[in-house]
């Protein structure tokens, strides 16, 4: 229902940002080193077969995103979560201490939270990754874990919610029967600053049961 | 319809725990926020800042900067010779085609500086200096002859570092100019987004306020911080009308707790004397602490809520820093008073052997309501089983002890001037809409429920519309005043728009308009339910066209002034200083309730935002450089979800509680958290931790000087 | 972060192979955690990342003789798991503690055991930019300026910093030494011989810069060992001290004992003084103040953290006595 809130920005496409990001966005020169050359001890040189540097321009990156494959270019510096963010706009990942400290970019990588600020696109390939919309979208909408948050009112300002969604999901994952000791022990990666713990032990321990 | 309240007895959504109307979105990723926004063609914006706490730029050289593929744009904010007094101040921005091409353009930047002497002593005015600006001595009554007279005496030094708003949504804002450089969008993370278009369309210099839109549906936390649109949504403004491309500035974490606001550090030495019975007689109080660059300090009324003592001397000493300006944060100088005031009142309550909670409700004549406050107190005292666990200070032996504290508070709150339009649509669709914005607080779904109740529809019936500038303008959201405003103006549309409605219907439904009601999807004469028509149907009267009403801030629906008592339990480990709080109670009142349980969380979020001030989280300046030594969330530190306790929040609901009308709740509970934890360690150790944050460095000290004393 | 070029070998040699003898100029990355921070920072700048996570090799953990070695990219959370899975928890307490004082799951997903003990330190000044030493005209900042986190032990040079491994005081103390490939080969090198107190131009582990942790091996059981940590705060923190120990019982005489402490040295603080005095003895409780006493009778505390001196003997006593608790 609040979505008939948003008054109308204009029309923004996935597409169109890509586009908008363009070339230009994604070319910049910078050093570079030599070619790597072997120590006589490691034996016969790199033949072609081994894996090739790659970088510092836009290389495809292919992410396994919510059960989808999605290639694009990117320079292997981007982080998984600017990779979401600012170049698939998938938003509900937060950027906040961009440090791995708060966890409000927290997604999942083959079912296990991870901070998304840290993890370069490029090594996220081959991973099942699973993002907040994800969880939402392979649920109808909305996953019992959500659900739980929305009834237990585990969110205030709501910016570190996405992330802790989706550690309290990780934590349900492989902690099916947990008590409320362990849910506190098994949280100590996200913060929130509105205060919203009370509700979040709640909803995970009634995610546990599967919904209140 | 009356305007006043419906009776508390007969709501069927107002008062009662009412979940959020965007949890869903917010749960799911789906709401937007400024840092959320992706144009096309859009810049990122990076600032270059200055690394040292006072200096000269001597130059600023941005060639390499500029030379980098992907950089479209360079301002230099701070050109040879400016003189910059804080760290991280603003040096250069850079906008670029990607954030990795910004922030690698600022690293490139070179500057040099003449570093010049600097101050960040915020806790000594001695070695503060010239810093430090020692104000009058006020005196009332007559100080020294009370001490002589007292039957106890007690000294107290405690303070609270600075702290900041840390918001999680760091500031910022992102700006579209349209190409034809006549008009312009700007999506804002502001408590207060009405007007912010006309600030938008001055700094972009493309006309007036009527070619501008500004947008804030969601934002990530403001907490006082976030009124203006700052100089970086001036440069988001500024960098857009120049580049005719979308431009992005959000704060990095760094800039954002050095310089995006603070709360200002407080710290006293405090003599309380008392007779016998506890009554206090005299209070004596030497304050000082820094609002950082601005200066200021705020906590020059003291004692705090027990403000009636009769002899007083009271002397505050503000103290400049080179450290970002404080800004309003959560109930401004509040909590560092209550900290100064219920710690020298705790000390002279065990100085006397007396219990706390007696000698706390024993000078409750020297506050503005004492029988609020000794209600509070009793319910608090239950609620965390005072009578059974509280022991005196120093008896205790074990290496973990128990603490119980207490601590009680004020504010006035109140409401802002706020409009609010209701529309009735022929078709029975109802909106609603405000300028107002929703910090997280639940303002968005506290407009449907006051729409629902008086209109009598499910919540699901009313579309809300919040967060844009082009909506009845409504004040900014500060100073608890914003449920108020919103709430008394939602009822007065609905209200306007149900009588006319009823104008409208009265015909079929025995012709008195003023006996009509709207309750249960329905509208019928109060005599003859059984003559109901419904909402649906009743609206095909209206005509045409919707009906439109204008709503505004109604003072009778609305009061200031409440108090809030709250108690802790901790225990502190004396061998590492480790202080976990084990139990926080919180007995508020806010007139009105609209939504039970957005005001339960409120107060939730408060205390746990006060564990973080009692226990983790301070500015920690660079004596030698005169920089912020932590902008970032590992060491400028927030307490975690294992870390904040058991929490009960009890209401106050009592039919005079909630006839007084609408008070508003943001920041009353965040006052006391760290008093009460403040006062609990001390009841457990037996002494008094001289700071907060109570980090393990200064409980030791605590408990070594008692060992020593 | 700079621009840099990436490759994935799939062998140590490729890896090896891809670093370049200078630090900093190549990097090698593991779970990216603490080196694409520092990036963030520009702390570091290196112009390739060599990344150690498709070498299936260094993930693994094997169990040689009565031994165990733990692969260098194991996770933490890998780590913990097969620490309860396998019962290795109980054989190697203080390792299996320390790890589960990592209090992130997230961190814990990434994080490798390599990379954890390998981790730069969290000086501040470090952080800002201002080199390993934070030298400033011949002077440490760290010295002058706010060193509540700084070093207590170790810190007569000009390093003011704490190692910030949790892992390697417990690996140190249950006698687990690394293997090593680098561009002349293999070699084995106790776990407390990777990190120095850096002098100018060094850095703080004696690892050439092309050099790759493989694994890391605990040679036998250490079941009476026990690391205690005070940490501030329940979830993510960093421990203001550690202390690990292990030691070897004959019914409740103490055969041999090793006490390490965390974050309160440049290095891994190994007191072999202290320990000895536990040879011969059985705990009581004026023996573990005496010991604790011992650990730091050496301290050199700085302007801002003599308490530091106080949490150490507290924490050698807690582990002590967790060690010691059947």
């Amino acid at each position: 229902m609040s979505n008939r809130q948003e008054p109308a920005p204009s029309g923004f496409t996935r597409r169109s940002f890509l586009q908008g990001m363009g070339a230009g966005a994604l070319a910049a020169g910078a050093g570079v080193l030599a070619p790597p050359v072997l120590n006589a001890a490691n034996g016969a040189p790199q033949d072609a077969a081994k894996p090739a540097l790659c970088g510092p321009d836009p290389v495809p990156v292919t992410l396994e995103l919510n059960g989808k494959k999605v290639t694009l270019p990117l320079e292997p510096r981007v982080t998984l979560l600017d990779a979401l963010r600012n170049h698939l706009d998938l938003t509900g990942a937060k950027k906040v201490c961009d440090r791995a400290t708060c966890g409000a970019c927290t997604v999942l990588m083959d079912g296990k939270a991870v901070y998304s600020c840290t993890v370069l696109a490029i090594e996220a390939q081959g991973r099942k990754i699973e993002t907040v919309e994800g969880l939402a979208e392979s649920n109808q909408g909305i996953a019992t874990m959500q659900r739980c948050f929305v009834e237990n009112d585990a969110q205030q300002c709501g910016f570190c919610t996405p992330g802790f969604v989706m550690a309290c999901e990780s934590f349900r994952r492989s902690h099916p029967k947990a008590a409320r000791n362990e849910v506190l022990e098994g949280l100590g990666g996200n913060l929130c600053r509105c205060g919203t713990y009370h509700g979040v032990t709640q909803a995970v321990l009634d995610a546990i049961r599967g919904g209140k | 319809m009356e305007l006043a309240w419906p009776d508390p007895k007969d709501t069927t959504v107002l008062g009662k725990r009412i979940l959020r109307l965007d949890g869903p979105d917010k749960t799911t990723g789906r709401a937007k926020y400024t840092y959320d926004t992706n144009r096309p063609r859009m810049l990122w914006a990076k600032y270059a800042t200055c690394p040292h706490g006072h200096a000269r730029v001597k130059s600023v050289d941005v060639d390499a900067a500029q030379k980098m593929a992907g950089v479209v744009a360079i301002e230099v904010l701070a050109p040879a010779g400016s003189d910059l007094n804080v760290a991280f101040s603003e040096v250069a921005i850079v906008a670029a085609e990607s954030e990795e091409v910004a922030r690698e353009a600022v690293r490139r930047i070179q500057v040099e500086y003449e570093v010049l002497p600097h101050n960040v002593v915020d806790d000594d005015p001695q070695l503060a200096g010239a810093s430090a600006k020692p104000g009058k001595a006020n005196v009332t009554g007559d100080p020294d002859a009370a001490f002589k007279e007292a039957a106890a005496v007690s000294e107290t030094e405690v303070g609270c570092s600075i702290i900041t708003h840390c918001c999680m949504e760091s500031h910022g804002s992102a700006v579209e100019v349209a190409a034809d450089g006549k008009s312009l969008t700007a999506w804002c993370s502001t408590q207060a987004i009405s007007g912010k278009n006309g600030r938008f369309a001055n700094e972009a210099e493309i006309g007036d306020a009527s070619n501008a839109v500004a947008i804030c549906q969601h934002m990530g936390g403001g907490f006082g911080s976030k009124f203006d649109i700052d100089a970086w949504g001036a440069w988001a403004a500024k960098l857009s009308a120049r580049t005719k491309r979308p431009v992005k500035v959000m704060l990095e974490r760094d800039m954002e707790i050095a310089l995006a606001g603070s709360r200002p550090s407080a710290f006293a030495r405090m003599r309380v004397g008392c007779k016998e019975d506890g009554t206090v007689t005299a209070w004596e109080s030497e304050a000082w602490g820094s609002g950082g660059n601005g200066g200021g300090l705020g906590v020059n009324q003291l004692p705090y809520v027990f403000g009636n003592v009769p002899n007083k001397r009271t002397r505050t000493t503000p103290i400049t820093t080179n450290t970002g300006e404080q800004r309003a944060w959560r109930a401004p100088s509040h909590p560092q008073m209550a900290l100064l005031t219920m710690a020298a009142m705790s000390d002279c309550a065990a100085e006397l052997g007396m219990d706390e909670l007696d000698f706390f409700k024993k000078n409750l004549g020297y506050t503005q309501r004492a029988k609020v406050y000794e209600e509070e107190l009793n319910l608090a005292a239950d609620l965390i089983d005072w009578k059974k666990k509280w022991v005196p200070r120093g008896d205790q032996a074990d290496v973990v002890r128990h603490g119980l504290g207490l601590s009680i508070h004020t504010w006035g709150g109140g409401g802002h001037d706020s409009n609010v339009q209701c529309t009735i649509h022929p078709d029975g669709a109802v909106e609603i809409a405000c300028g107002t914005q929703d910090l997280g607080v639940g303002t968005r779904t506290a407009l449907a429920i006051v729409a629902a109740e008086t209109l009598g529809l499910p919540l699901e019936k009313i579309k809300v519309s919040i967060g844009d500038s082009r909506l009845p303008p409504s004040g900014g959201s500060g100073g608890s005043t914003t449920i108020g405003g919103i709430s008394s103006a939602s009822r007065d549309a609905c209200v306007q728009a149900a009588n006319a409605l009823f104008e409208k219907v009265a015909p079929e439904l025995g012709g008195d308009p003023k006996k009509l009601v709207a309750k249960g999807g329905k509208v019928y004469a109060a005599d003859n339910e059984a003559k109901a028509i419904p909402w649906d149907v009743a609206c095909r009267s209206v005509g045409a066209q919707p009906l439109v009403t204008n709503g505004k801030t109604q003072r009778s629906l609305m009061q200031q002034g409440v108090g809030g008592a709250q108690a802790a339990e901790v225990e502190v480990d004396v061998e590492t200083g480790i202080v976990r709080v084990l139990k926080l109670v919180a007995v508020q009142d806010c007139g009105r309730i609209i939504d039970l349980l957005t005001a339960e969380s409120q107060v939730r979020g408060a205390l746990i935002m006060g564990v973080c001030s009692a226990l983790y989280e301070e500015r920690i300046m660079d004596p030698v450089t005169g920089t912020l030594l932590n902008p970032d969330m590992e060491f400028y530190k927030l307490a975690g979800i294992a870390d904040v306790g058991e929490l009960v929040v009890k209401m106050m609901e009592t039919p005079e509680h909630l006839g007084r009308g609408v008070v508003g709740l943001g920041e009353p509970p965040v006052i006391s958290p760290m008093a009460a934890i403040s006062n609990a360690v001390a009841n457990a150790i037996g002494a008094r931790v001289a700071r907060c944050p109570m980090t393990p460095d200064r409980v030791l000290a605590a408990v070594g000087k008692k060992k020593g004393a | 972060m700079n621009r840099f070029e990436f490759a994935r070998p799939s062998s140590v040699a490729d890896a090896v192979a891809l670093l370049s003898e200078k630090h900093d100029e190549t990097s090698v990355l593991a779970g990216g955690t603490d080196l694409l921070s520092l990036m963030k920072d520009f702390v570091v700048e290196p112009k390739r990342l060599v990344s150690l996570m498709a070498i299936g090799e260094l993930r693994q953990l094997e169990t040689k003789g009565d031994g165990l070695a733990i692969g260098a990219t194991t996770t933490l959370d890998e780590l913990l798991a097969a620490g309860t899975a396998n019962g290795y928890s109980a054989k190697w307490p203080a390792v299996w503690q320390a790890a589960a004082g990592i209090r992130s799951p997230q961190l814990r997903t990434m994080g490798t055991v390599a990379g954890e003990l390998l981790q730069r330190p969290r000086c501040w000044y470090f952080r800002r930019g201002h080199g390993l030493l934070a030298d400033r005209d011949g002077e440490s900042m760290a010295v002058k300026g706010d060193n509540r986190y700084h070093a207590i032990l170790g810190n007569a040079g000009p390093a003011k910093f704490v190692h910030a491994s949790s892992l390697a005081p417990a690996l140190i103390a249950c006698g687990a030494t690394a293997e090593v490939a680098g561009p002349k080969g293999k070699r084995s090198v106790a776990v407390k011989e990777l990190f120095r107190i850096p002098k100018a131009g060094e850095r703080e582990t004696t690892l050439a810069a092309n050099e790759v942790v493989m694994s890391v091996t605990l040679p036998k059981p250490t079941p009476k060992s026990a690391t205690y940590e005070v940490r501030p705060r329940q979830g993510l923190d960093w421990p203001l001290v550690t202390a690990s120990v292990a030691l070897e019982l004959d019914g409740k005489t103490i055969k041999s004992a090793t006490i390490v402490l965390g974050h309160v040295a440049p290095i891994p603080w190994v007191c072999d003084d202290a320990a000895k005095l536990l040879v011969g003895k059985t705990l009581d409780e004026k023996l573990a103040h005496a010991v604790g006493a011992a650990a730091v009778a050496g301290a050199t505390p700085l302007s801002k953290n003599a308490y530091k001196v106080e949490l150490a003997q507290v924490a050698v006593r807690r582990a002590l006595a967790a060690a010691t608790a059947t």
